[in-house]
């Protein structure tokens, strides 16, 4: 448990914003995923994604990680921001893109 | 076994006493909910902490035999 933490930490250590996701980006496997890199391609920011489907260790991981039982999830510079329904609240109330620019993350 | 609508409702009111939940059946198969939940308790909490309460509800259950839940939070106006 001790080493999937490590992972998780220099994953999200090496990119401003990180996806965990079902699927990719190009193929999600899941609605709320679908829905989660939609709006991250709405927002404009460049993003790494982590297909949880291929990795079970990281998959389990994450939730506990996080203290988060679902998939999707978003980070911003190593802070858990929400799954896809508070992506989706924060993009409405136009939150998500004043969270990228004060985190400084750059557009895609 | 999917989680029954009332069995849900039941469930974050019991986690959550005094709060409103609308339940929607998002695809008609008892299986993908939207549930809207306002409740006191989310006053000054962040967004993570109002789902997290109301995952709480659910416990193990989440992304389990609850395979879908759409959550929407919303603190009453007083």
């Amino acid at each position: 448990m001790a080493d999937i933490n490590t992972k998780i930490s220099s994953l999200l250590g090496e990119n401003d914003v990180v996806l965990f996701m079902k699927g990719t980006p190009l193929f999600p496997q899941c609605g709320f995923s679908s829905r989660a890199v939609a709006i991250l391609d709405h927002v404009g920011v460049t993003y790494e994604s982590v297909d949880v489907l291929q990795d079970m260790e990281i998959r389990q991981g994450i939730k506990t990680f996080s203290d988060w039982p679902t998939i999707p999830q978003l980070y911003v510079k190593g802070e858990f921001v929400g799954g896809s329904d508070i992506m989706m609240e924060m993009f409405e109330a136009g939150e998500l893109k004043q969270l990228m620019d004060d985190k400084g993350v750059t557009a895609s | 076994m999917p989680m029954r609508g009332e069995d849900i409702i039941a469930a974050i009111e019991a986690e959550l006493p005094g709060a409103q939940v609308e339940l929607t059946d998002l695809a008609g198969d008892d299986n993908h909910w939207a549930a809207k939940v306002t409740a006191p308790q989310f006053q000054g909490k962040t967004r993570v902490a109002q789902h997290k309460m109301v995952y709480a509800a659910f416990g193990e259950k989440m992304g389990g035999e609850l395979h879908a839940l759409q959550v929407t939070t919303v603190v009453p106006k007083l």
